[in-house]
């Protein structure tokens, strides 16, 4: 109730606007129904419930028309830039992953979001996601959800779950011993993944991969000790033969069918193990991401809702924006999709028990969590980088650490190569 | 041009009132070309000359704000980039082995449709079916055979492998995806090639006692060289410039990026317009070196010169 009494004001200007802006275009509403926002989203089940709520919700100012992206991330980003390129006028609302707002807002492909709208996209929104929206300090989308990796474990093989990588490779080599399940699965494959493992030791060392302002390289000691602990876990008793090629759908696999004793992975591997393993979920555990240490610093993902600089309809579309992610639409994703909410009093919300008994543990991760390197050249970052971290058994700290830092610089500079 | 000299040497006065309305005439052919010259010229001419100049900025769309000019920097960022050594080498092996392999299999359907007594037509329509079905829909279909768990191919195999993951296996497939697409091309163009041996050389040599291979080695092959040399460099350049069969089979994952989808993933997935348009350069440059080896090396006529020089 509250919510909406907010909503009323800019929505009746928004009408006269758009209204004002129809008569002078002397284009638009063909016939006669309200304007259409075009939204353009990764793939997700029930979003659909969300559009149809907001379109009640707008009372005939806009109506959103959902298009959805392909599965792959890359298809996803490479549909949008490649139209937003273009000055495509047909994009409206765009669901971005957390790692393009950089690069889009450098390119000067989304509005930036100011006054009433960006506090109402700031309001009880979780600090870290919040940040994932944010390029040198403007807002420039609204966090619609988050992501968090943690540790997750079957307490009948290891009933204290350690907190470091030393510690987990530890149980490895005792459960090996034991001769019982010993591999530990983490997303080692050549591909985003091991960027976001790599980027989240450097982060649990102390360090970073990019300074703040994502120009320069900074790396140092500390990634030279995240290169020794994927170097030390590949080689030891925790790693899976396979695991240059675990991407997260393997780890999953793996440990529902009794080869793995623990994985890092994101929380859909819960609701998977419910409906995969439903005699293993009874000593499913999660604990916090590990650390070096101490304390790990978790890879943190979602996606954010931006506006399109070639939006023909930029006040409908930041109030569809707006209507996307709010407590309600949050709440929906989070019960029938399983996406974490950015909004932390959504964590409180109705059903959120049952479908998310480890949220503390997300909250808590969420706090620390690292997010990936800012820079609009992200793409050639992560590409470069995942080719040099692959295999993780074959890295050379010194090495490794110098052919990185060479390539992320050029990429910084758009002399990298892409492969 | 032979018109025109034969036209030259100034005789008596009406030989040179013809010349000059031959002149005229041509001058008016020359203008009447023009406009068709012009637009040849605006359509593939500029755009070739933008992507050279584009190859001598830095032109990164994420970095509106720092174009500039930086010559030849962006050639020596190609060529010294691991990355792009790859994608060239993984291209050349699918060229020569993907071309060589089309050859073979292409003479022989060649050979069997030219001597088809019954159903020729039939004959002819059926093998040029893979070459009638769209690039990427057949790709699309080579792919899910070879996914384990949804395709038959894969099926064929060992559990859990997939070889589309693995580098070479996925070369392989995207060579055979080629082969099969473009052999009945090849046939084609091959046959045609067959129509210029004359039947009475092939009788005269069999009368003088030459079997089946003596008569195809000396005698078809020597008289279809021309035709086989034309076939050639066109699939050669063809196959150099591959690109949909990969973007579909593997998208240039596990090093199995050709140039042209390197160039792609740099120009359109990476925005950097300054990087791709210097491939798309190189990419050019290599298929004008191809083409000129096979018709000055190896003397391939050209398309509009009769008989090429033997």
């Amino acid at each position: 109730m509250r919510l909406r009494r907010a909503v009323r004001p800019p929505a009746a200007l928004t009408a006269a606007l758009a209204l004002t802006a129809g008569l002078l275009a002397g284009c638009g509403g063909d016939d006669g129904g309200p304007r259409v926002v075009n939204l353009y989203n990764a793939p997700q089940e029930n979003i659909d419930a969300i559009v149809r709520r907001c379109n009640a919700q707008a009372g005939g100012r806009y109506r959103i028309a959902l298009n959805t992206l392909p599965r792959g991330a890359d298809d996803q980003r490479e549909q949008l830039v490649r139209r937003l390129a273009a000055g495509d006028t047909g994009l409206d609302v765009l669901g971005l992953d957390v790692t393009w707002t950089a690069e889009l807002a450098e390119a000067g492909w989304i509005r930036e979001w100011i006054g009433a709208d960006a506090a109402r996209a700031r309001q009880g929104t979780l600090p870290g996601p919040l940040e994932t929206a944010t390029w040198q300090d403007k807002l420039y989308a609204a966090p619609y959800n988050t992501n968090v990796q943690l540790l997750w474990y079957r307490s009948d093989l290891i009933p204290n779950p350690p907190t470091t990588w030393s510690g987990l490779m530890r149980e490895s080599a005792r459960l090996k011993r034991a001769g019982k399940p010993h591999y530990g699965q983490v997303p080692g494959a050549q591909y985003e993944g091991i960027v976001v493992w790599f980027n989240s030791l450097v982060a649990s060392a102390g360090g970073s991969i990019l300074s703040e302002n994502g120009e320069r390289v900074t790396l140092g000691p500390p990634a030279q000790t995240a290169l020794r602990t994927m170097r030390a876990f590949a080689r030891s008793a925790a790693a899976d033969p396979s695991l240059s090629n675990t991407k997260e759908d393997e780890a999953r696999l793996a440990v529902e069918s009794g080869r793995g004793a623990y994985e890092i992975n994101w929380p859909f591997v819960y609701a998977s193990m419910a409906a995969n393993r439903p005699e293993l979920l009874r000593n499913f555990r999660w604990a916090p991401y590990p650390g070096i240490d101490g304390a790990g610093r978790a890879p943190l993902g979602g996606g954010n809702f931006a506006v399109s600089a070639y939006s023909k309809l930029p006040r409908q579309s930041f109030e569809a924006a707006l209507c996307l992610r709010d407590p309600e639409s949050q709440r929906i994703a989070a019960t029938r999709d399983g996406l974490p909410p950015t909004i932390e009093s959504v964590y409180r919300a109705e059903g959120m028990t049952q479908a998310y008994p480890m949220r503390d543990t997300i909250l808590a991760a969420l706090r620390t969590a690292a997010p990936r390197p800012k820079t609009p050249t992200y793409q050639n970052v992560s590409t470069v980088m995942a080719v040099a971290l692959s295999p993780p058994a074959a890295i050379d700290p010194q090495g490794t650490l110098r052919t990185m830092r060479e390539q992320i610089d050029d990429a910084l500079q758009s002399k990298g190569v892409i492969p | 041009m032979t018109t025109a000299t034969r036209a030259e040497p100034p005789a008596d006065p009406g030989r040179r009132a013809q010349s000059e309305g031959k002149r005229s005439e041509r001058n008016l052919g020359w203008w009447l070309c023009a406009p068709a010259a012009l637009v040849m010229l605006l359509v593939t001419g500029w755009p070739i000359v933008y992507s050279v100049l584009l190859s001598l900025q830095r032109y990164d769309l994420r970095f509106p704000d720092r174009r500039g000019w930086v010559w030849l920097e962006n050639y020596v960022t190609v060529l010294t980039s691991p990355f792009w050594w790859q994608a060239f080498g993984v291209t050349m092996v699918i060229t020569v082995i993907s071309v060589v392999l089309e050859l073979v299999l292409g003479m022989a359907i060649a050979l069997v449709m030219y001597r088809t007594l019954l159903g020729r037509g039939l004959m002819r329509t059926a093998v040029l079916v893979p070459y009638g079905i769209v690039t990427v829909a057949a790709a699309f279909g080579w792919r899910y055979a070879w996914t384990p768990g949804t395709g038959w191919l894969a099926g064929l195999l060992p559990a859990g492998d997939a070889p589309l993951t693995q580098q070479w296996p996925a070369i392989f497939i995207i060579i055979l995806a080629e082969v099969w697409k473009t052999t009945p091309f090849m046939a084609l163009l091959l046959m045609a090639g067959l129509a210029l041996v004359p039947e009475d050389a092939l009788k005269a040599a069999a009368m003088d006692g030459a079997g089946p291979w003596q008569r195809f080695r000396m005698i078809t092959l020597p008289l279809m060289k021309p035709a086989i040399l034309a076939a050639l460099l066109f699939r050669t350049l063809d196959a150099f410039r591959i690109f949909d069969n990969i973007y579909i089979l593997t998208n240039g994952a596990q090093g199995t990026s050709s140039v042209s989808v390197i160039a792609y993933h740099n120009l359109i997935g990476g925005l950097n317009l300054g990087i791709g348009s210097t491939m798309s350069v190189l990419i050019f440059v290599t298929v004008a070196v191809i083409a000129f080896v096979f018709v000055k090396g190896l003397g391939t006529s050209t398309p509009g010169q009769s008989g090429g020089r033997r």
